[in-house]
């Protein structure tokens, strides 16, 4: 019993060690843009992040950008760049600070903050056009932005 | 290379042409309905500063299909709507007995208000759009209720009251009285608002003829409303349009008829002037 009870203490230290190594969207560290450290403290999921791209409630990427290996999702958008080559272009951090917050990379960039709060002017509560409070759910979860990190991560020439 | 690789080649780079960069361009067609020409492309006022080369209207930014059905009133849906406008116009209804025929004898009588407004009225300092005339006349001169800004009745009045000026030159006035609601809609275009931190300008002045997903983004002019929306199958005022190009930035919204919108159709129509009242346009 004692034991049990102690496996389950240290179960339960674990998960809290994982929820601390979570970088809340108010303490991400930009260094001329990028963002060195994991903001789930976890590696991100390719797959998962490709939905991430895809999806319009999610990141809706492909609204913006096109790209040969993203040409299965239908009706790329035109406003910002293609993306070939992007891992070539740009390290793994400076993809985490560009999708987290792109402001930082280039300045009033038209591309939204998916790792954001606070510090909008009049925020809604998502795509309701009703008033929401800040500090608003950012757009992607930590994790969220790993897996789209990881998937641009194979974005290779 | 072979002859045949070079073919592929260049069937390729076509079709890569094709997804990522072609079609940007709107189309450069004329708008004839009825035998008349409307103007779909002019020179931008001075009042823009520059900040479009040239005026272009929403309707040479949508597809053929789209572009061909509002060149024929048969075809155009909206049209229908016009119908139902011309029974209400011939309507009593409120506590007086009237209709609009009664002080104004037939909707051609409104010809050229499309073009003009919205507008300030020097005398109360309010801004005026069709909307803003059409409930003024309902409440203060037929004892009627005020209709709502997006009931079928009032787009339905919009859309014939917009009609009798078809072809004619937008020609908001942005000074005098104007001048300071045109400087608050102005500030209001250029705010980036929401979540996803866009402004009208963004998306309109900076990406117009870019594609956003599979939206051909057009300068957003105002001279074609009311605009019958295929995929709504009904009319949508400016200001109702409005409303869902800021609900997509995860902003709040600002109301139809608030002050804020008020001004920005005021500012949005003035961006067009010299473009052609469509009378009544339809956009997918
Ligand atoms: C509303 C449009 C828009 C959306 C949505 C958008 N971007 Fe961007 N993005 C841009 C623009 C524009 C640029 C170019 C930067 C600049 O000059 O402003 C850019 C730049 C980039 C770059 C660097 C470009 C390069 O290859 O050098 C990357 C990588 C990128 N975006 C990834 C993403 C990802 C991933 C998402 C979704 C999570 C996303 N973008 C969503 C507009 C957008
Ligand atoms: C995120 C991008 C985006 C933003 C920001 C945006 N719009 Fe739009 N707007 C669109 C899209 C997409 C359409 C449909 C395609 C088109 O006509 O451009 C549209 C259509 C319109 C139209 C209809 C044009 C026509 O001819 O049918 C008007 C008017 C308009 N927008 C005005 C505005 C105003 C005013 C604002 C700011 C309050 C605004 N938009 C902000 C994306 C946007």
């Amino acid at each position: 019993m004692m034991r049990q009870i102690l496996i389950g203490m240290t179960v339960s230290a674990f998960c809290a060690g994982a929820a601390v190594a979570q970088v809340a969207p108010e303490a991400v560290a930009f260094t001329e843009g990028a963002v060195e450290q994991s903001l789930s403290g976890a590696a991100g999921n390719p797959e998962e992040g490709k939905k991430v791209f895809a999806t319009a409630g999610l990141g809706n990427c492909v609204a913006c950008h096109a790209a040969e290996i993203t040409k299965d999702i239908p009706f790329p958008g035109t406003v910002g760049p293609t993306l070939d080559g992007a891992a070539d272009r740009w390290s793994e951090a400076q993809l985490r600070g560009l999708v987290a917050n792109a402001k930082m990379t280039f300045d009033g960039t038209i591309m939204p903050s998916f790792y954001k709060t606070s510090g909008y002017i009049r925020p809604g509560d998502a795509y309701t056009g009703k008033a929401g409070t800040e500090p608003l759910p950012p757009v992607l979860s930590a994790q969220q932005v790993e897996d789209v990190v990881a998937y641009l991560m194979t974005f290779k020439e | 290379m072979t002859q045949r690789t070079i073919t592929a080649a260049l069937a390729a780079t076509a079709f890569l042409g094709f997804a990522f960069a072609g079609h940007a361009e709107p189309a450069n067609d004329t708008l004839i309905i009825d035998g008349s020409e409307i103007i779909t492309r002019a020179a931008p006022a001075a009042h823009l500063d520059g900040a479009l080369t040239e005026l272009i209207s929403g309707w040479q930014f949508r597809d053929t299909e789209t572009r061909a059905i509002q060149m024929d009133d048969f075809d155009n849906p909206g049209m229908i709507f016009v119908d139902r406008g011309i029974d209400s116009w011939n309507t009593a209804d409120g506590t007086d007995g009237k209709s609009c025929a009664s002080c104004h004898e037939g909707p051609e009588s409104m010809k050229g208000l499309r073009a003009v407004t919205p507008r300030v009225d020097a005398k109360s300092g309010k801004v005026m759009n069709i909307e803003s005339y059409i409930n003024d006349c309902r409440t203060t001169r037929m004892g009627a209720e005020a209709w709502g800004d997006k009931a079928e009745a009032m787009t339905d009045m919009l859309a014939l009251i917009s009609l009798q000026s078809r072809g004619e030159l937008v020609n908001v006035a942005v000074d005098g009285a104007a001048a300071p609601i045109y400087a608050q809609g102005k500030e209001i275009y250029y705010t980036r608002y929401g979540q996803l931190e866009l402004s009208c300008a963004n998306c309109h002045e900076d990406n117009n003829g870019n594609y956003i997903r599979s939206d051909h983004l057009s300068q957003g002019q105002t001279n074609g409303f009311p605009v019958y929306r295929l995929k709504d199958a009904k009319l949508t005022s400016a200001q109702g349009r409005f409303v869902g190009c800021v609900r997509d930035t995860r902003a709040e919204t600002f109301k139809i008829g608030s002050d804020e919108f008020n001004a920005l159709e005021l500012y949005v129509a003035s961006r067009g002037n010299g473009l052609a009242v469509e009378g009544v346009s339809v956009r997918n």
